[in-house]
């Protein structure tokens, strides 16, 4: 059973009288570095999924393992101490601090000194400062932000913030990256770059769970979808199958084919 | 070092400075002394306040734990017969213990919330100890008390004022530019967002809150030793609402901010002596003005400037 990765075990999420997640279960299993994409329609549930993996809502019922071990209802700060990540859509970050301050800043996991020695700048909290900034600035390498470490975010297009809000997720050191809608907002140009960081960092030995709503990015990056439907999921398989999948195409339908990457 | 940093800096030593060498020009004059200490001992209060709005939370009880400094203060002087020099460690530490105990319930709360909960926290803290029975001689308040300097002169007790100045400004300075204040940011801009790279945010919240009642009781027990005296309405919710606007007023983005503010509302106030009974309402309009004119303080008043030409 612990050959799992990340799992969901039926999880069932109740706002009131609304189910806003019905029975959802997910194995994030076999090789590490896969790409896993939950997809639906609007509304269908998706970001509360992903919220309740996080830690950030408590599941009605059911229950979330990380490598066996279970996370349900566990705050996020402890889910991302045991290597379960989760990145925002808006990235909200500094607008004065450079990349490299913000990705350094994400390192909270991976510090020696305690607050203490942080406040009075002792010997220990001024090697973390050092030996994060090395740490960032290898983050910012495999993002292919690296030329833009010392500019200040306000100074950053949209498509490299998104990137930006990756690497400070990946600054965590997470064996599974949560990435919610990483590449909504962005031009063509921008999402085919982000696809393809993002591929480099799941072979850097990261599994990546994303939700996004660019059905062709998804086609594209995933090597496994999920389609969660009125808060239930309704299919489960590998982009081909998905797409000749009866119930997904009828979940779809009166979308624009387009949408769905057909 | 960024060039706000550097601008923070310049004005904060700047301050230091000329509050050393001051006495030299003043000495003379009891009077203009006692203000300057009076605006010391208030920016040291605001310093805590300041502290607080890095978390993104308006703290409007640090009258209460000014006042919990000082009581602290008062009865380790009058009741156990103790030296300032403990008193004045125990007030700060102390008032951190409660805020942390407090704040560890409260802080889950944002905005308005927190804000009007922390308004009720000055006036529960003041009628505890309006009812504090002998322990804290209800409405006659604890007087009387012992300076810790003897002689005439009043220099001492003024240097002591701006060393404790210095010291809240070190606190502060050290706690924001450091990686701590960095997470503290963080969290004001998006708590979520730090939680989600392992921040414990409820730790961090109560940490900066402890940090900022500390100087909150520093501050009190300051002002025990300076009027020899503390009564349940020596802070009050009046109170804390100026040390608010303190940092309004200076700029939430400088740490010299809430020392500025501080200085500048009672010094303008010394000087319009004849207008007090209407300082209240004068303070309403200025929070207001500066809210719409100066979102950023009067620190910042050259970039807001140099911004609105380009």
């Amino acid at each position: 059973m612990s050959a799992a990765i990340l799992e969901a075990r039926s999880v069932t999420k109740r706002f009131g009288g609304l189910t806003a997640n019905e029975d959802v279960s997910l194995v994030l299993a076999g090789p590490v570095g896969q790409v896993v994409s939950v997809i639906g329609p609007n509304g269908a549930g998706k970001s509360t999924f992903f919220k309740m993996l996080a830690g950030f809502l408590k599941p009605s019922s059911g229950q979330v393992l990380l490598h066996g071990q279970d996370i349900t209802g566990m705050p996020p700060h402890r889910i991302a101490r045991l290597g379960l990540v989760r990145t925002f859509q808006e990235t909200t970050i500094f607008p004065d601090l450079t990349a490299m301050e913000h990705v350094s800043l994400a390192h909270q996991l991976h510090r020696e000194a305690n607050d203490l020695e942080v406040v009075l700048g002792m010997a220990r909290a001024r090697g973390d400062e050092v030996r994060l900034g090395e740490s960032a600035l290898e983050i910012l390498e495999l993002m292919d932000l690296a030329s833009v470490a010392d500019v200040a975010a306000r100074h950053l297009p949209q498509g490299l913030l998104r990137l930006l809000g990756m690497a400070m997720g990946l600054a965590a050191r997470p064996q599974v990256l949560l990435l919610d809608e990483p590449y909504a907002g962005l031009n063509p140009e921008e999402t085919n770059r982000a696809v393809a960081i993002t591929r480099k960092v799941a072979a850097s030995g990261v599994s990546v769970l994303l939700v996004e709503h660019d059905m062709k990015a998804v086609m594209a990056i995933s090597d496994r979808i999920h389609v969660l439907y009125f808060g239930k999921k309704i299919a489960e398989g590998t982009p081909e199958e998905i797409r000749n999948d009866p119930k997904v195409i009828e979940a779809y339908l009166g979308q624009e084919d387009e949408e769905l990457g057909l | 070092m960024n060039p706000l940093k550097k601008r923070d800096l310049f004005i904060a030593l700047g301050f230091l400075v000329v509050l050393l060498l001051l006495p030299l020009a003043v000495g003379h004059s009891r009077y203009l002394l006692s203000v300057l200490m009076n605006c010391a001992g208030l920016s040291l209060i605001a310093f805590g306040v300041w502290l607080t709005f890095t978390i993104g939370r308006i703290n409007i009880c640090q009258a209460g734990f000014a006042l919990i400094g000082g009581y602290t203060t008062a009865i380790v002087l009058s009741r156990y017969g103790l030296s300032f020099w403990v008193a004045l460690p125990l007030s700060a530490l102390v008032a951190a213990a409660i805020g942390a105990l407090i704040g560890s319930f409260i802080l889950k709360l944002r905005g308005i919330y927190f804000s009007m909960l922390t308004i009720s926290l000055t006036e529960a803290i003041r009628l505890a100890f309006l009812n504090g029975g002998d322990f804290t001689q209800g409405s006659k308040g604890i007087t009387g008390l012992p300076q810790p300097f003897g002689g005439d002169s009043p220099l001492p007790m003024y240097y002591l004022a701006v060393a404790l100045l210095a010291l809240g400004l070190l606190v502060t300075w050290r706690v924001y530019y450091s990686r701590l204040g960095r997470i503290f940011r963080a969290m004001r801009l998006n708590e979520d967002l730090a939680e989600s790279f392992g921040t414990n945010v409820w730790r961090y919240r109560v940490v900066a809150f402890a940090i900022a009642c500390a100087l909150g009781g520093l501050g009190g027990a300051y002002f025990a030793v300076f009027t020899q005296s503390v009564y349940p309405q020596s802070f009050t919710v009046e109170h804390s609402i100026y040390y608010m606007l303190y940092c309004f007023l200076g700029g939430l983005e400088f740490v010299s901010g809430a020392m500025v503010g501080a200085f500048v509302l009672t010094i303008l106030f010394e000087l319009l002596s004849q207008f007090q009974q209407y300082q209240t309402l004068v303070y309403g309009i200025l929070m207001i003005a500066v809210i719409l004119v100066l979102p950023n303080g009067l620190v910042a008043i050259r970039a807001a400037v140099k911004e609105s030409r380009a």
